[in-house]
């Protein structure tokens, strides 16, 4: 007899009155809950199967279905929590890693973000209404020289190094061909062009369809250098080289053979059906100085034309780190903190490495200031940007722009159920069957990502207004402009805010 | 009640200036009697002066200009300058009592010059050992503030109308060829008078009304280069950005104006092929830099004056020329109460700067 | 008609003045920045030499008030009813949120003219500006007329940047066949037919040339051009209702 010591998390309630019997929901799940009994002539469901992906409840006409949460309670225990026995109870049964989708939901760990407060002007200086007047949102990142440069006639010599041009500093962050469809990246990619932004490819190349949209595009390079050819680094108008990501900082990639099919297998130049890894450390890269050595072959390789941005996650000594990318010859540091995530990690490095970006940014920006560097490079802050308040204060304390993966792939349709690693997204994000990667129209998906950039933007536009400033530039590192609620004093000190009040 | 610099207090202001191209000499009283007309845009908490050419005599030492809490402090400080200066005059700097004007410091005047090994030691320009000395003065010796520290120039300020100010440091006695003013309304009660305005390096000065919104933006950015924003203003951190990008990044005056005051992306595009090549470039080199929210200032240094609005203008700002004589102020009553006749008034741009200097004979 | 000299006079004391006169014909000599002159009076018969200071005949509900020479910052002011004639130039924010009354500015207007001036039933406000004005003239425009006649200009624009940014309702008129640079696209923009320039603008016009001694047929010559608020791009389309 068959023991579950696992019970199902979620239930399937059908609403039989409501329920008409048109099997779309058999159809639309790709986990294999719903089943029509041909004998009974009714609709089943195997709520076991159940990742609450909420797609048969999206698409039921009738509104007959509900996933709620299954009520079956262990017995509770203040020191051991129902999740931690059933984490025991999976390990035990199979000797495996734990592994889930998308960033940490852990709760212990703040969401600084929710504890900073913005700032607005009364009276000593006026607000702006962004609906009427000019309101600039529009950033340039990349590094700057020292100093001005004057030709014999004493005119100013153009001595910038290559930058990012973007409409709104809000870019989208890294995700792979491979782990997300060519659907996903096309949306990506036509919303990014239509945005005055980027998008960024991730560490599994560019598919040949998408070449096209270069110009917004960034390219990267990880220590799989999948797809990684002199063609690739010069598609993109930026090359980022990525050291860790925020859900998984020191961890490697592991692509399942079973996605690396057709034009996956093509576009990152591995064979079809074979495991792609991505091992833990660039093995190029022992040291910082060896850093400098792959920015420079990089830069060396596309004609010095491309800014170059390092990615890294936000880990303890952040600050050290990125003070070493800033000499190393990069033009953008991208920090990725602890909440970053989409597609899957091991939990238990998800859930416990790194640090939250917000006090990552703060402590980088501070030290490049210290050491007398952060006008030299940007810096790029991601992982947790929940929405257009969350942009601003990350400015705020120090971004020159912010990435937004998860925020990015929600707006296509992802509702967080954790299960990229199953390659059975229903929603025909993080899958490459071809039966769900269709469900994803791309330019029906691109317009919802413009229209999100939009929104946020005009929600910066307000923040910004209200402040009384009317260029981003002027809210980058503007710490007076936050105010911090339920932080200690060290807290506080490590994000170079005041408290409420003071 | 915490001291200026422990706490930002913004403030609102009346700003006026006089520029004779001429050199032609311009009595104290007359900014005075320019700044005072607009009484009602200050509270009393603030008011100050800057006279450009009024230390004939001395005008190859820097003039020091300092406030002392007490007599243990002014030692200290004497002991400072004279380890590295070679002090050529000091004394007080004259005053007379007025009813409005209290809690004087104690206010001491010296002209110096670097000591000439010391400066060779220091590797540093005499400029930049000057400036250098007195932030040192200013960090660590307590109770010392220095205030002005230019060649052939000099700050006057305390808290109380600018027309009591005038009169308390007995301004009439003072002539020069170009002058700046400012009544502060501040809004809060520091109650400090080194907090008052003019701010001043070396000869740059600042007057400024306006509260800006990118303070602490501007703030943290001009801190990476040497500078420390010990009083939390506006004039304060706009004087060190013009002290960065004129003196270290040897930027010209109008090429400042389009760093701070930068147009509109979308003003930009609307330039020609060169300018729109040069203005953009100013604005990616020096984001931190750029300066938002209401602002009108009047920046004087050796030998010139400019003034400038923010690129919405939202503070008030007007400019008059009369012969060689060029005027300005945040309203036209406090030019015409000196010059009622003028040959021309207007009201400058937002963003655009208007440069005045002396005329190419009478430069020295 | 008195005069008075109020070269040193506080501004109380103006006021006190002006109160007394009680809409006899009162000329002040001399004003040197003295503030709030004629401010929120109903029945005023000014007439100003000098250079009268910020918030002249701010909430001014009646009565005339003439400037001979230039006007500071915050002229009329939220104005409700009245005529004012300034035979120079205003400074910034003129006529602000202004209601009710006519402005005449024989020179130039500074930023910030009409912003916000509104109309209500057949309470209709105007400004004149014989010469040009500064950027955001008529922003958030929510009723009434302003017209800018551009006289004796010669490189630079009727206006300045951000023409009618916002505006809701009300017409600007310019005399000019440009159009302002970067005229926001939630605005349209067209040239006015004889008809309109004679029923509209012409009796504003008119009163203006008469005032400022100009010529009538100068003032009226060649193309103006009219901005008013596009009604198909409201800012509906930019709010999502939270349920």
């Amino acid at each position: 007899m068959r023991c579950n010591l696992i019970p199902s998390r979620f239930k399937v309630i059908r609403d039989n009155e409501a329920c008409v019997s048109c099997r779309i929901c058999v159809r639309e799940c790709s986990y294999g809950v719903h089943s029509y009994d041909e004998e009974k002539k009714t609709l089943k469901a195997d709520s076991t199967k159940c990742v609450d992906c909420q797609r048969c409840v999206s698409y039921c006409p009738t509104g007959a279905l509900s996933i709620v949460l299954n009520k079956n309670t262990f017995r509770p225990n203040a020191e051991w929590s129902c999740d931690s026995l059933k984490e025991i109870y999976r390990q035990s049964e199979s000797g495996g890693v734990l592994l889930s989708s998308m960033g940490s939901p852990v709760k212990s760990i703040p969401r600084y973000f929710d504890r900073i407060l913005l700032n607005a002007s009364q009276v000593t200086n006026p607000s702006i209404d962004p609906l009427r007047e000019p309101m600039e949102t529009k950033v340039f990142i990349g590094s700057r020289p020292e100093r001005i440069e004057r030709d014999e006639r004493g005119r100013i010599k153009d001595n910038l190094p290559p930058h990012l041009e973007l409409d709104t500093p809000i870019l989208f962050s890294a995700m792979s061909y491979g782990a997300i469809s060519l659907n996903v990246h096309k949306a990506l990619a036509m919303a990014a062009k239509e945005l005055g932004t980027y998008w960024n490819t991730g560490e599994g190349g560019l598919h040949e369809d998408l070449y096209k949209y270069g110009d917004n595009t960034i390219v990267q390079v990880a220590s799989g250098r999948f797809g990684v050819h002199s063609r690739y680094l010069s598609a993109g108008a930026a090359v980022e080289i990525k050291i860790g990501q925020g859900a998984k900082p020191g961890i490697g990639g592991h692509l399942t053979g079973a996605k690396i099919i057709g034009d996956v297998s093509r576009t990152r130049m591995v064979p079809s059906g074979m495991d792609a890894i991505s091992p833990a450390p660039h093995h190029d890269i022992y040291s910082i100085e060896d850093l400098r050595q792959l920015v420079s072959s990089i830069k060396e390789a596309t004609g010095y034309l491309k800014p170059v941005i390092v990615k890294v996650a936000a880990v303890h000594n952040i600050a050290p780190i990125a003070s070493g990318i800033a000499r190393s010859g990069a033009d953008i540091i991208s920090i990725d903190g602890f909440r970053g995530g989409t597609g899957a990690s091991p939990v238990r490095i998800r859930d416990n490495v790194g640090i939250p970006i917000e006090v990552a940014l703060a402590s980088v920006d501070q030290r490049l200031r210290e050491e007398h560097i952060r006008d030299r490079v940007s810096i790029i802050a991601s992982g947790g940007i929940h929405n257009s308040a969350d942009v601003a204060k990350a400015i705020a304390l120090g971004a020159d722009a912010v990435s937004i993966g998860t925020a990015a792939l929600i707006a296509l349709g992802c509702h967080l159920c954790a299960s990229c690693h199953t390659g059975k997204c229903s929603w025909g994000i993080a899958t490459q069957e071809e039966e769900l990667t269709k469900r994803l129209d791309p330019e029906k998906g691109a317009e919802r990502l413009v229209n999100l950039v939009h929104a946020w933007t005009r929600e910066i536009q307000e923040i910004m207004g209200g402040m009384g400033i009317n260029s981003i530039e002027a809210l980058r590192g503007n710490r007076l402009a936050l105010r911090g609620v339920d932080l200690n004093e060290k807290e506080l000190q490590v994000l170079g805010i005041r408290y409420a009040g003071e | 009640m915490p001291r200026e610099g422990e706490v930002r207090i913004p403030s609102g202001c009346a700003i006026s200036g006089i520029f004779s191209r001429d050199r032609s000499l311009v009595n104290g009283s007359v900014i005075a009697k320019s700044i005072s007309v607009m009484h009602e845009r200050s509270n009393g908490l603030g008011g100050g002066f800057a006279g450009y050419g009024i230390y004939p005599q001395y005008k190859d030492h820097y003039a020091i200009h300092v406030f002392y809490d007490n007599l243990q402090s002014r030692e200290e400080t004497e002991r400072f300058l004279d380890r590295h200066f070679d002090i050529i005059n000091l004394s007080k700097i004259p005053t007379r009592p007025n009813p409005r004007i209290k809690d004087a410091p104690l206010i001491w005047r010296y002209f110096v010059t670097p000591l000439p090994h010391r400066l060779s030691d220091s590797h540093l320009d005499e400029d930049e050992y000057t400036a250098r000395c007195m932030i040192r003065i200013n960090n660590t010796i307590g109770g010392s503030f220095v205030f002005s520290c230019g060649k052939d120039m000099g700050v006057f300020k305390a808290v109380g109308y600018p027309e009591d100010v005038a009169d308390f440091y007995r301004l009439e006695e003072y002539d020069g060829y170009a002058w700046t003013a400012h009544g502060r309304y501040p809004t809060n009660t520091p109650g400090w008078w080194g907090g008052a305005h003019p701010f001043a390096l070396l000869d740059l000065s600042v007057v400024h009304n306006g509260e800006i919104s990118s303070y602490d933006a501007n703030r943290r950015a001009v801190e990476m280069y040497g500078y420390s924003c010990n009083l939390l203003t506006d004039t304060e951190v706009i004087t060190y950005i013009l002290d960065y990008l004129k003196r270290k990044q040897h930027l010209s005056l109008k090429e400042c104006a389009n760093v701070i005051a930068s147009p509109f992306w979308s003003t930009i595009e609307l330039k020609d092929d060169d300018e729109k090549e040069r203005l953009s470039y100013l604005r990616k080199m020096f984001p931190s830099f750029l300066i938002t929210g209401p602002f009108s200032i009047l920046v004087g240094f050796n030998g010139g004056m400019m003034a400038l609005n923010d690129r919405l203008k939202l503070r008030s700002l007007v400019a008059a020329e009369k012969g060689r004589k060029v005027y300005f102020a945040s309203e036209e009553a406090a030019i015409r109460v000196i010059e009622p006749e003028l040959d021309r008034i207007w009201a400058p741009r937002g963003g655009e700067p208007v440069i005045v200097t002396l005329d190419k004979e009478v430069r020295r | 008609m008195l005069e008075v000299d109020v070269k040193n006079m506080r501004q109380e004391d103006i006021a006190a003045l002006i109160r007394e006169a009680d809409g006899e014909p009162l000329t002040l000599k001399s004003c040197m920045g003295q503030r709030y002159i004629g401010c929120g009076m109903k029945n005023v018969n000014l007439t100003l030499t000098g250079t009268p200071g910020n918030a002249l005949g701010a909430y001014l509900d009646g009565g005339t008030i003439r400037v001979k020479g230039n006007a500071q910052d915050a002229v009329a002011d939220t104005m409700n009813n009245g005529k004012m004639y300034i035979d120079g130039s205003a400074g910034d924010a003129l006529g602000y949120a202004m209601r009710g009354g006519k402005i005449f500015i024989h020179g130039n207007a500074g930023y910030r003219a009409g912003v916000h001036m509104k109309a209500y039933g057949d309470i209709q406000p105007v400004i004149v500006i014989g010469g040009t004005a500064g950027s955001f003239l008529g922003e958030y425009l929510a009723g009434g007329t302003i017209i800018v006649l551009g006289l004796n200009r010669e490189k630079e624009p009727i206006t300045g940047f951000f023409c009618g940014n916002g505006m809701y309702s009300g017409r600007i008129y310019l005399r000019t066949d440009e159009k302002p640079v970067g005229l926001s696209e939630k605005l349209l923009m067209r040239k006015i037919d004889d008809e309109e320039k004679k029923s509209v603008i012409a009796p504003y016009i008119e009163e203006f040339s008469k005032e400022f001694r100009e010529d009538y047929k100068k003032c009226m010559d060649g193309t103006f051009i009219v901005i008013e608020p596009n009604p198909k791009n409201s800012y509906k389309e930019l709010y999502a209702a939270v349920s």
